[in-house]
C-alpha cells in the first residue's frame, strides 16, 4: 500500500494536506496523532468512504481509488471501527454477513465463524445476539468480519480503547498471526507504549500533515510524544501572579462512569486555588467526561468528595452550584454545553439565568437576557448574524467562544472546561486562552481539561493527567519536559491491571 | 335472539375477506417500519389506494387493472412522504400526519363523480383440491385473488427478511442507519423503497374496501383500517407472522360483532362495534408483552454528515 499527496479539505478544516506514507505487507503500520489530526479522515479515505480531493493511492501494485467501501473490501481492504459499526439487535452471524461481499448461506457462514474463531483463538457464537456481548467480544465481531474475507490490508481504528488489558493481549496474539500470514496492518492508537510493542513502523500525523516516520521499537514515548505535537513551545503570555486559598478541592473521589462504555473516576484527589489554572490531560475516554460531569453536577458523588469554598458539595445539583459560582463548559458544543436549535439568547438564558438574574418569579427577562448574550457577541468577537440566532447556525470555533464567553462573563468563581479549544481555529482558540489566562489573573480558579498538550503547556500552571479513571501526580507545568508529560500521559508509571466494569 | 343462524364456516370465511385490507396496510406498514421510518400517513394512502383502484376499475372495467392503479396511488403518496422525510429530513410525525389529512382531502376530490356506482365484481377463484375439503372448504376456497395474493405476501414479506441479502440490509438499515451508512449500504435509498413499497401495499388494501369488500365509493370509508395496521405493527413486534394472526383476529371480532348485531343479542350496538378494535388492542398488547423491541433507529432522521 503506498499513499502519495492524499489531500482531504472540509469547510474551515484541512484534514490532510498532501499525506505519504508506505505500508508492507506482513508489517503492523502505526498511526499517530492528537485528536483532529486527520488519521480517521486518512483511513477513511482508504476505506471509500471518504474522497479525496486530490491524490493517489496504489495498492498491490495497482492504482486504487475506492468509490464506496464496497470496492475498498472486494480489493482486500478491511476496517474496524472506532466505535462498532454493529447492529445489536442482530445475531453475531447477521452482522458478519453485513460486512462481507458475497456472504455464504446461513449455516455456511456460521460454520466459518466457528472455523476462523477457534484458528485466531477468538471464542464466539454465531448464534448469539450482539447486544448482549461485552466490548471485548464485539470486537471479535467486528474483527472475524474482517479475517473472513481475507484482508491483504487490515485497518484497526483504535481498537484496544474499549478492551480490558487481557482482552488486549488476545487481540496483539490475533494480529500477530495474521501479520504472519502476510497481511498488513494500520494501527491508530494514542497508546504509545501498545505501539511500541506491536508496530514495526510509525507514521505521526499533526494537523493534517506526515511530519515523519519512526521505528517505535527503537524510539521512546519520548519522542513520538514529540512528534505528535511538534517541538516547538511557545513562550506562555501570562502575568505572574500569586496564587490565592483553596477553593475548590476534590478528595479521593470515585465513581462508576453513567456511560455503560465510559470510565469510572478513581480515586482522584486534587487542590485548586484562586488565580490558578491546572491543565488535566489524557488521552479522550480516560475520565474526562466523567471528571466533569462530577464537578458539574450532572453526576452526583459522595457529598465529601467534593469541597467547594468549605461546603461540601458532592450531592448538589447544577444549578445550586453554578449558583454558588462553580461553572462548567463541558466539550461538546452541540447538544451538551449548548442546545444547537435554540437562539443564542436562550442559551444564554439556560446557564446564566442563576447568576445573571435573568429571571424573576419564574417569568424570563427576555431584555435582559438578550442584553446579556449580546454581550457576550461583542467582549468575545462572536462572528453572528445576531443573538436570536440558532446556536446550530454558528461555526464551531464561533459557538465555542459563545458557550466559553458565557461563563467567563458570569464572574465564576472556579471555571471548569473541557476541550475549550476543540475544533477550532488557531485565531479563536487564541482568544479563548487568552480570556481564560485574564480569568485567572483576576483571581478565578480554572480547571481545564483538555487533550490538546500545547494549549495545557501554554496556559496551566500544573498539570495533571487522567489515565484509566486515575489522575497522576500534579506537577508545576514549568518544571516538566515533554517526556515526563508523555509518560504521565501514556500510563507508563504504572501498568496497574485496570478494573473496569464490564 | 337467534344464534344458530351464525354459522362457523361461513364466519371464516367473511373473517378472510374483514381481515385482508388491515393485513395488506400492515405488513406494508412492517416493512416501512423495519426499515426505521415511522410513516403514519397509512390511512391516507389507503383510502387514496381505494379511490385510484375504483376510479381505474369503473372506466376500464377491469378490477385487476384497478388494483393496479391502488398500489400506483398509494405509492405516489408515499413517494410524497418519502421526499419530504428522506431528502428534506423533516419530522417523520409530523408528515405522516399530514399525509392521512391529504389522501383524505385527495381521495374525497378525485371520488366527486363516483358515490353510488357499482364498481365490477372481482372474481372469485375456485379451487378444486381445496373446495372439495369437507369442513374447512368453504373457509378456504371460492376467495377472490387479492385474499390469497395478501397472505402469499405476508409469507413472502417474513421470509424475505428472515432468509435474503435484501431482508438483512433492510433490517439493518432501520437497525443502526449509521453503522449501515459505514459499511456502504444506501440508507436513503433503502428507506425509500421501503416507504414506497408500504404506499403500495396501502394503496392494494384500500382498493380491497372500495372494489370488494363494500363495493362501492363513499367518502373516508376506510373508516380507522389504517390506524389499526399501524397499532398491529407495533403491537405484533414488528413480525409478519403476529401481524396476520393479529389481523384474523380483528376481521373475526368484526364479523362475529356484525353477526351477534344481526341475531338480536342483548349488547347495545355501540359495544359491539367498538369491540374489534378493543380486542386487538388488548390481545396485542397481551402478546407483545415479551419486549420485542422495536427497530432501534426507528423514526429517527438519517443524514450522512454525521
Amino acid at each position: 500500500m503506498a499513499i502519495s499527496n492524499l489531500t482531504k479539505t472540509y469547510p474551515g478544516v484541512v484534514a490532510n494536506d498532501s499525506v505519504s506514507m508506505e505500508l508492507r505487507a506482513g508489517e503492523v503500520h502505526a498511526l499517530l496523532g492528537e485528536n483532529g489530526a486527520g488519521k480517521s479522515t486518512l483511513v477513511k479515505m482508504i476505506y471509500g468512504l471518504v474522497k479525496p480531493d486530490s491524490g493517489s493511492m496504489k495498492f498491490q501494485g495497482q492504482s486504487f481509488t475506492p468509490a464506496n467501501p464496497h470496492t475498498a473490501r472486494q480489493a482486500g481492504v478491511a476496517m474496524v471501527f472506532q466505535h462498532f459499526s454493529l447492529f445489536d439487535a442482530m445475531s453475531v452471524a447477521e452482522n458478519i454477513a453485513l460486512g462481507m461481499e458475497n456472504p455464504p448461506p446461513m449455516r455456511d457462514l456460521s460454520d466459518q465463524i466457528k472455523a476462523v474463531s477457534e484458528t485466531y483463538g477468538l471464542p464466539l457464537q454465531p448464534d448469539h445476539i450482539v447486544g448482549d456481548l461485552s466490548a471485548g467480544e464485539r470486537q471479535r465481531v467486528e474483527i472475524i468480519r474482517c479475517l473472513l474475507q481475507d484482508p491483504k490490508l487490515l485497518i484497526m481504528d483504535e481498537p484496544t480503547s474499549v478492551l480490558t488489558p487481557q482482552e488486549v493481549g488476545v487481540l496483539f496474539e490475533t494480529l500477530r498471526k495474521l501479520t504472519a500470514q502476510g497481511v498488513g496492518i494500520l494501527y491508530i492508537s494514542h497508546k504509545l507504549d501498545e505501539i511500541r510493542e506491536l508496530c514495526q513502523h510509525a507514521t505521526v500525523l499533526r494537523r493534517g500533515q506526515n511530519v515523519g516516520s519512526c521505528v517505535p521499537s527503537e524510539t521512546s514515548a519520548r519522542e513520538m510524544a514529540e512528534m505528535m505535537v511538534g517541538s516547538s513551545f511557545q513562550t506562555p503570555e501570562r502575568s505572574r501572579h500569586a496564587l490565592g486559598d483553596v477553593v475548590l478541592k476534590i478528595d479521593k473521589l470515585s465513581a462508576p462512569s453513567p456511560n455503560e462504555f465510559g470510565t469510572p473516576l478513581r480515586e482522584i484527589s486534587l487542590e485548586l486555588h484562586a488565580g490558578e489554572i491546572l491543565g488535566i490531560g489524557g488521552v479522550a475516554g480516560n475520565g474526562q467526561d466523567e471528571l466533569l460531569a462530577a464537578l458539574s453536577g450532572e453526576m452526583r458523588t459522595v457529598a465529601d468528595a467534593v469541597v467547594f469554598e468549605g461546603e461540601v458539595i458532592g450531592r448538589l445539583a447544577p444549578a445550586a452550584r453554578r449558583k454558588m459560582g462553580l461553572l462548567t463548559a463541558p466539550e461538546e458544543r452541540l447538544g451538551h454545553a449548548a442546545a444547537p436549535d435554540m437562539s443564542l439568547t436562550e442559551n444564554a438564558l439556560l446557564t446564566g439565568a442563576e447568576r445573571e438574574n435573568l429571571t424573576s418569579r419564574g417569568f424570563l427577562k427576555w431584555g435582559a437576557a438578550q442584553k446579556f448574550a449580546q454581550s457576550v457577541i461583542e467582549s468575545f468577537d462572536v462572528r453572528t448574524p445576531g443573538t436570536e440566532t440558532a446556536a446550530r447556525a454558528l461555526s464551531g470555533g464561533n459557538l465555542q467562544k459563545f458557550v466559553i464567553g458565557r461563563e467567563v462573563l458570569q464572574r465564576p468563581k472556579v471555571l471548569v472546561v473541557n476541550q475549550p479549544t476543540w475544533g477550532v481555529d488557531a485565531a479563536a482558540a487564541a482568544a479563548i486562552r487568552q480570556a481564560l489566562l485574564d480569568l485567572a489573573t483576576e483571581g478565578v480558579a480554572i480547571l481545564c481539561i483538555s487533550q490538546d498538550l500545547d494549549e495545557l503547556i501554554e496556559i496551566s500552571d500544573h498539570f495533571a493527567a487522567l489515565n484509566e479513571g486515575r489522575l497522576s501526580d500534579i506537577r508545576e507545568t514549568e518544571s516538566l519536559n515533554m517526556e515526563q508529560i508523555g509518560l504521565m500521559m501514556g500510563g507508563a508509571h504504572g501498568m496497574e491491571v485496570a478494573h473496569v466494569e464490564a | 335472539m337467534d344464534l344458530s343462524s351464525i354459522k362457523p364456516a361461513l364466519l371464516l370465511a367473511s373473517l378472510m375477506i374483514a381481515a385482508t385490507p388491515v393485513i395488506y396496510a400492515a405488513i406494508g406498514e412492517l416493512v416501512v417500519e423495519r426499515a426505521g421510518v415511522l410513516n403514519l400517513g397509512v390511512e391516507g394512502m389507503m383510502i387514496t389506494g381505494a379511490i385510484c383502484g375504483f376510479i381505474a376499475a369503473v372506466n376500464t372495467d377491469s378490477p385487476m387493472l384497478g388494483f393496479m392503479a391502488a398500489a400506483v396511488g398509494g405509492a405516489l403518496l408515499s413517494l410524497l412522504f418519502a421526499l419530504l422525510t428522506q431528502y428534506a429530513l423533516a419530522n417523520q410525525v409530523a408528515s405522516g400526519l399530514a399525509l392521512t389529512l391529504f389522501g383524505l382531502g385527495v381521495s374525497s376530490l378525485l371520488g366527486q363523480g363516483y358515490v353510488g356506482i357499482k364498481p365490477p365484481s372481482t372474481p372469485k377463484l375456485d379451487i378444486p383440491v381445496l373446495s372439495d375439503l369437507p369442513g374447512i372448504g368453504t373457509v378456504l376456497s371460492a376467495h377472490d385473488i387479492m385474499i390469497y395474493l395478501g397472505l402469499l405476501l405476508v409469507a413472502a414479506v417474513w421470509a424475505v427478511l428472515k432468509y435474503t441479502r435484501i431482508g438483512l440490509i433492510l433490517r439493518a438499515v432501520g437497525e443502526n442507519h449509521d453503522a449501515a451508512h459505514a459499511l456502504g449500504y444506501k440508507v436513503v435509498r433503502v428507506r425509500v423503497l421501503a416507504i414506497m413499497f408500504g404506499g403500495a401495499c396501502a394503496g392494494l388494501g384500500g382498493a380491497y374496501i372500495s372494489l370488494v369488500r363494500v363495493p362501492q365509493w363513499t367518502e373516508g370509508m376506510t373508516a380507522g383500517v389504517g390506524w389499526i395496521a399501524l397499532a398491529l405493527v407495533v403491537f405484533a413486534s414488528w413480525r409478519a407472522g403476529r401481524v396476520l394472526l393479529g389481523a384474523w383476529l380483528f376481521g373475526g371480532v368484526t364479523v362475529l360483532q356484525l353477526n351477534l348485531q344481526a341475531a338480536g343479542v342483548a349488547i347495545p350496538v355501540e359495544y359491539l362495534s367498538m369491540s374489534p378494535y378493543l380486542i386487538t388492542i388488548v390481545v396485542l398488547v397481551i402478546m407483545s408483552s415479551d419486549k420485542n423491541k422495536a427497530p432501534a433507529s426507528l423514526g429517527k432522521i438519517f443524514h450522512a454528515s454525521s
